[in-house]
């Protein structure tokens, strides 16, 4: 517990820096675009209505979908841009979270920062045009200062929005506090999670006390109650960020892992290989899965494990099962003349889709095979990971054998496996891999029809790292080297409720027991 | 021969439909005290206001020592207008001084200037000089329009417009206002225009009187002239404090 605890706060320097920088500069971009928006909607009252509707309208999009949409956005952009000046640009990271955090940031000041200035009363209005004022010296001299409690209390709710919102920028490859929460999330390390979500929650509510005192400071035309609050945002942003100072030089490479235990455990596995060999290793964690490869062909990321079946349906969009080893080998050539990235090789172990059942459950209906499953399926309810049922491996089981569920749930993979421990669904979708199999007495039912494609573990290189011999030489020794039954140990060992290890403590275990140090 | 402080010719302004001003006429010289009375509607408030062109006329010319109005830019020309109006409009986030001064600051003054011109006018309209330091929103009603007096006369203004200025006080601070600001009509030899309902007060403050009625300038002479007008509309404007008058008197007189 403490030593978990200790750990969270290990890292905190740089997950702070991030997440703060991140929020500020959301924050600043939202009002350097908002103020003058207020501005203009306040003036002209035809645009008022739209400039409000589309800043309400971007609010009532789900924010990790926001963060989210704007990575094929950026890709399509940065294409282009590589097409039209030669410089292309990142897609993933920084870029898209900040972009999408400033939109999500500004409706409350748009909306303050119009009703404050046009609550400010005609006879001061006419008193300015009396005194001789330019249009532009009544807006800074007389309505800005006489909005601006009303303005500030809108940048104190952007405040609290961005720096919660900021969290969910983790899965499209933005290191912040919600590093804790996602990691946490997929080994069910509550601690951790907790520990997220009180950090992020302390920024909150400390920037909006500080901004608090910057909003008083203008009500009551307090000048230092209004300096204190403005000095400690600024002292505040400054402490935060200079962990960056070391942090923020490239690594020198950087080890993709997609949103579960046997990704973390694999990246740190490479990242302490490429270390030993006097290697930087960076990790870029909790990256969605078609994200992944993107991120990988463009050079975002220089190494991960991916899964051949996983690659042979999302990224060459085929549907036929040749067997294991023609889709390893046909992936491996298409991978290279396509994107020019490198399929290292098999780990050994098989990550495949299969469903599983509770055995208990799976004997008294007689249930071995899909094709048991499909004839019981009218009275059975299943339930998917978050991507399972939008994959082609759905629809290829679904049309191989005919299924016709009473109900389909989706779950984040945790909450699957208490789902079908408990009896909510019936059957699930689970991973050959993954150790919970075992630990929660489930079976696996055969494929007999071979509707499932092969998933091999794979390691792959990206473009320009295809000739790094360090790297090279530090992942070689892998291949091959895993076993599926060391693999489900030392996943079920992060996965565990008690006694758990971290990622990095699996990672080093299971080096040590496959004599790879 | 001096241009006069202010010249109106042929003016016309309308809304829609509605007429506000119709060809008004009208010249003020300097140290004249013109006060506009009519009945609301009646487009008092809108010739006024065509003079700081705070309202753009839709026909004829506003001169303003000699100056076409059109041709200045409004920010311009308000500087060289002092413009008071019922509701004062101070700004509530500066100070007494920095309001009394706001005129001058647009102007370019150094700070220093800007100081003594705001104590001298504080001397001027009789409030305390320790006043400037305060807030708009700590003082009363009636110094909150002395306040306003000051700031229109901040920057040395030749012409001072006033929309029913005293309207919203007391009747004692309002007589006293009024006299006070009379005499610094005199002291300063401007050239003052008020828009006011109440004829009492334009009878006991103007040198002239200006009757407007649907938007026409239909009377315009002395006090005395305009009493002995056999015009039903101007005359129907004077019976009111007449009558007052006599009932004060007869009232007073039984008392007494």
């Amino acid at each position: 517990m403490s030593s978990q605890v200790e750990a969270a706060f290990a890292r905190l320097p740089e997950y702070l820096a991030w997440h703060v920088l991140l929020s500020a500069s959301a924050l600043g971009l939202g009002l350097l675009i908002s103020l003058p928006l207020a501005v203009a909607a306040s003036r002209n009252r035809h645009i008022r209505w739209p400039v409000l509707a589309g800043a309400s309208l971007i609010q009532t999009i789900p924010s990790l979908a926001l963060l989210a949409l704007f990575f094929p956005l950026l890709l399509v952009i940065s294409a282009a841009s590589e097409d039209l000046i030669g410089h292309g640009f990142s897609a993933l990271g920084f870029l898209p979270a900040l972009l999408a955090l400033t939109l999500y940031s500004m409706l409350p000041i748009v909306r303050n920062g119009t009703t404050g200035i046009l609550s400010v009363s005609p006879a001061i209005i006419q008193a300015a045009e009396g005194v001789g004022m330019t249009p532009r010296q009544r807006l800074f001299q007389v309505e800005l200062p006489l909005a601006a409690p009303v303005i500030m209390a809108g940048v104190r709710t952007a405040a609290v929005w961005t720096i919660g919102a900021a969290t969910l920028s983790t899965p499209v490859g933005q290191t912040s506090l919600g590093n804790y929460i996602f990691s946490g999330l997929q080994t069910e390390n509550w601690v951790l999670v907790l520990f997220g979500c009180a950090a992020s929650a302390l920024l909150a509510m400390v920037t909006d006390q500080l901004l608090g005192l910057i909003e008083a400071g203008a009500a009551k035309r307090d000048v230092r109650r209004a300096a204190i609050g403005a000095a400690g945002i600024l002292i505040g942003v400054i402490v935060a960020l200079t962990p960056l100072i070391s942090f923020g030089k490239p690594a020198s490479y950087v080890v993709g892992a997609k949103n579960f235990s046997e990704q973390y455990i694999l990246a740190e596995m490479i990242a302490e290989r490429i270390e030993d060999l006097g290697g930087e290793a960076r990790m870029k964690e909790d990256l969605g899965s078609a994200i992944a490869y993107r991120a990988l062909a463009s050079g975002e990321i220089d190494v991960y494990v991916d899964y051949s079946g996983t690659l042979w349906a999302n990224v060459l969009n085929r549907e036929d099962n040749p067997g294991r080893e023609a889709v390893l080998e046909e992936l491996t050539k298409e991978l290279a003349e396509r994107d020019g990235v490198l399929v290292l090789g098999s780990l050994g172990f098989e990550n495949a889709y299969a469903l599983a059942m509770r055995q208990d459950r799976a004997a008294e209906l007689g249930i071995e095979s899909l094709d048991d499953l499909a004839r019981r399926s009218a009275s059975l309810t299943m339930g998917g990971d978050l991507e399972f049922f939008a994959r082609p491996e759905w629809t290829a089981i679904n049309e191989a054998y005919g299924f016709d569920f009473r109900a389909r749930r989706s779950y984040q993979p945790t909450f699957m496996f208490r789902a079908v421990t408990s009896g909510d669904v019936d059957v699930i979708s689970a991973f050959s891999s993954d150790g919970r199999i075992a630990a929660d007495n489930l079976v696996t039912l055969a494929d007999p029809r071979q509707a499932l494609p092969p998933y091999d573990a794979v390691v792959l290189i990206a473009p320009d790292r295809v000739n790094d011999a360090r790297l090279l030489a530090a992942l070689r020794p892998m291949i091959g080297s895993i076993p599926v039954e060391e693999m489900r140990d030392a996943n079920y060992s992060v996965d565990r409720d008690a006694d758990k290890l971290r990622p990095v403590e699996a990672a080093r275990a299971l080096t040590r027991k496959l004599g790879l140090d | 021969m001096a241009e006069p402080r202010i010249a109106l010719a042929r003016v016309t302004k309308t809304y829609g439909a509605h007429v506000a001003l119709s060809e008004a006429s009208l010249t003020v010289e300097a140290g004249e005290f013109v006060a506009l009375v009519g009945a609301s509607g009646s487009g008092k408030t809108t010739l006024l206001k065509t003079i700081n062109g705070l309202i753009a006329p839709d026909a004829g010319e506003v001169r303003i020592e000699g100056e076409a109005v059109g041709a200045l830019a409004p920010h311009i020309l308000r500087r060289r207008i002092g413009y008071v109006f019922q509701e004062v409009g101070l700004f509530p986030h500066l100070t007494v001084a920095e309001n009394i001064a706001i005129t001058p600051k647009l102007l370019g003054w150094d700070k220093a200037r800007r100081a003594a011109r705001a104590a001298e006018l504080l001397d001027l309209v009789a409030l305390p000089r320790e006043m400037g330091s305060r807030f708009p929103a700590a003082l009363s009603g009636g110094q909150q329009q002395r306040v306003g007096v000051a700031r229109a006369l901040a920057a040395e203004p030749h012409i001072v417009l006033m929309d029913e200025p005293f309207g919203a006080l007391d009747p004692l601070t309002r007589d006293a206002l009024g006299e006070d600001y009379r005499a610094l009509h005199e002291r300063l030899n401007l050239a003052t225009v008020m828009v006011t309902h109440d004829m009492t007060e334009a009878l006991l403050l103007a040198d002239r009187i200006v009757v407007v009625a649907q938007g026409r300038l239909i009377a315009d002479g002395t006090p005395q002239a305009l009493a002995a007008s056999t015009e039903p509309e101007v005359a129907a404007l004077l019976a009111a404090p007449r009558r007052q008058a006599e009932r004060l008197r007869a009232r007073l007189g039984e008392t007494a």
